[in-house]
């Protein structure tokens, strides 16, 4: 397949990757082909910008001040946050939380309902979560003694539903699923699994991190309690991200970190909290990395077009079609419908020395347990290989992959 | 300090004698695959050396002398040619002689330098670590 044939679409990768400085850098005296952005994405130029811009321009702390640059610098501040509502489908901004990402998005929504926990209370999780959706609640059953169980997943990679249903009990309290597995790029169902817990009359949350970057996410539509993003896959800056909270969940949890911008009035005797979602908001926020956050969201909106995501997955596709030509390649996630990223084990070739080879040849992709050792373990292996795909990655950039690691293949076996 | 010194002598000459990094690397995996294969049981978390991506065992021991014995192994090719590199370099020697030793310099010279910065995951700062830390245990 030709480059030509893959943009027929009129998608102008060269336009987009004109906005990216770093793409046009050298590795090991070779371009960049830069195949980890499911790790974390590429900044394009306006997001770069922005954040000058910011200190450059408009600069002061949020909420706080009288004066115009306070004034003009919370502004924008909020404005991301209409964005972030804009873009998930809230149904208004009070609906979004900012947190570092959604880490600490999944960690605020843990810490809240584990307040209500009791012994052999149980949540449910996937086998195919992704760290920061396992050990939040893994400290729930450390300190409160809650059962976690597990959805099990195929050896296609997806959610088995029906033993997801079977899980439930008179003691289900929380579900936490990813939307989007950041290993086996499986795009799960949300509203399925949603209207399954709700059928059983409990709260889900779903982590966004990778399914947000690949396609529209609409959480009114889906229907779930909590929903968890984050920046710098968005590209966006680092230590961004976003927690949605349906309706009055925000009312019902309990505030996670305390300090200043939190209260809205603090005495000796007691604290009375700011309305939500600043009572979630404790401390001087990463002011500009936000506000460049909304730049972001705003170039996703331009640019991370129907075109471009039928692109990234027509990489994706090109890549495993190129990869079943390789003998001894076992992909993991084979799911219809999966996202732009490609895990695999190399027959006799440990993923670090495929990885580490490929770097020679200026083809950059992740290798290890990805932050989701009960996945590999699902599988069988101790690590793989990903190679992931966004909008600014091109079809040469497969080949060279493909060629970058048939080469490392060969001096390994 | 380390020059003259036999051992580190001719691993810079062996690998001065290859080429580009692709020989080098290509060497070091050979040095891995030319290991003593390590027994079942000694692929146990005792000797596992933490701080590693890949799984790295390294079997540590003294001789009648007091000089240090090394034998080792890892599931991923390139950090396994670091293990037997390694052993060249830290086995037979007294404690007192392997401490004096500055690995960072000896990877350096024979191009590999890059293998042994902390933010590197293969884990190579571990196990000398490790080797170092048994050398000093008297």
């Amino acid at each position: 397949m030709t480059a030509l044939a893959r943009t027929a679409s009129g998608f102008d990768v060269a336009a987009i990757r004109a906005q990216f400085p770093i793409l046009s850098r050298e590795v090991h005296g070779r371009p960049l082909v830069y195949l980890d952005s499911a790790a974390s994405a590429q900044k394009p130029e306006a997001v770069i910008d922005a954040l000058g811009d910011v200190w450059r321009g408009s600069y002061a702390n949020v909420h706080r001040g009288l004066h115009t640059l306070a004034n003009e610098t919370t502004e924008a501040f909020e404005g991301t946050r209409g964005k972030l509502a804009a873009f998930l489908g809230a149904s208004w901004p009070e609906e979004i939380v900012l947190t570092r990402g959604t880490t600490e998005a999944i960690n605020l929504v843990a810490a809240g309902i584990g307040h209500g926990l009791r012994e052999g209370d149980e949540i449910i999780l996937s086998q195919m979560e992704h760290h920061s959706n396992i050990v939040p609640w893994h400290f729930l059953r450390e300190r409160n003694g809650v059962v976690i169980r597990w959805v099990p997943v195929t050896d296609e990679g997806v959610l088995d539903l029906e033993a997801y249903e079977a899980l439930f009990t008179s003691r289900t309290k929380f579900v936490a699923l990813t939307h989007m597995s950041n290993v086996l790029g499986t795009l799960n169902d949300a509203k399925g699994l949603t209207e399954i817990a709700h059928r059983h009359g409990v709260p889900i949350l779903l982590d966004g991190s990778q399914a947000a970057v690949h396609g529209p996410v609409d959480v009114s539509a889906i229907g779930c309690d909590f929903y968890a993003i984050t920046g710098h896959k968005l590209y966006g800056p680092n230590a961004t991200g976003a927690l949605y909270a349906k309706g009055d969940w925000l009312e019902r949890l309990p505030a996670f970190m305390g300090g200043g911008e939190m209260i809205a009035e603090v005495s000796e005797e007691g604290v009375v909290y700011a309305a939500p979602p600043h009572k979630f908001e404790a401390g001087t926020p990463a002011i500009a990395d936000v506000i460049a956050l909304g730049t972001a969201l705003d170039w996703m909106g331009a640019h991370v077009t129907p075109e471009a995501l039928a692109h990234e997955h027509a990489l994706a596709e090109a890549a495993t079609a190129g990869l079943k030509a390789i003998d001894g390649i076992r992909i993991l996630g084979t799911a219809p419908g999966k996202g732009p990223i490609l895990s695999f084990v190399v027959e006799n070739a440990h993923a670090h020395d495929i990885a580490q080879l490929m770097d020679r040849y200026g083809v950059a992709v992740r290798a290890g347990h990805h932050c989701a050792h009960p996945l590999m373990k699902r599988f069988g292996v101790t690590a793989s290989v990903r190679a992931s795909f966004a909008v600014y990655n091109t079809a040469e950039e497969v080949d060279a992959f493909l060629d970058a690691l048939r080469r490392a293949r060969e001096f390994l076996i | 300090m380390q020059t003259g010194d036999p051992v580190i002598e001719s691993l810079v000459d062996e690998f001065d004698f290859l080429g580009d990094w692709e020989e080098r690397y290509r060497y070091l995996i050979e040095m891995g695959r030319a290991l003593e294969p390590l027994k079942p049981d000694e692929h146990c978390d005792a000797n596992k050396v933490q701080g590693c991506v890949s799984q790295v065992w390294l079997v540590l021991g003294k001789d009648g002398e007091g000089k240090l014995l090394i034998r080792g192994d890892s599931d991923a090719h390139i950090v396994k040619g670091l293990v037997a590199l390694l052993i060249r370099l830290y086995a037979g020697r007294s404690p007192a002689e392997a401490t004096a030793i500055d690995a960072r310099e000896v990877l350096a010279r024979i191009g590999l330098g890059e293998h042994l910065s902390p933010q590197r995951s293969n884990g190579l700062a571990s196990m000398v670590a490790r080797i170092r830390s048994w050398a000093g245990e008297g």
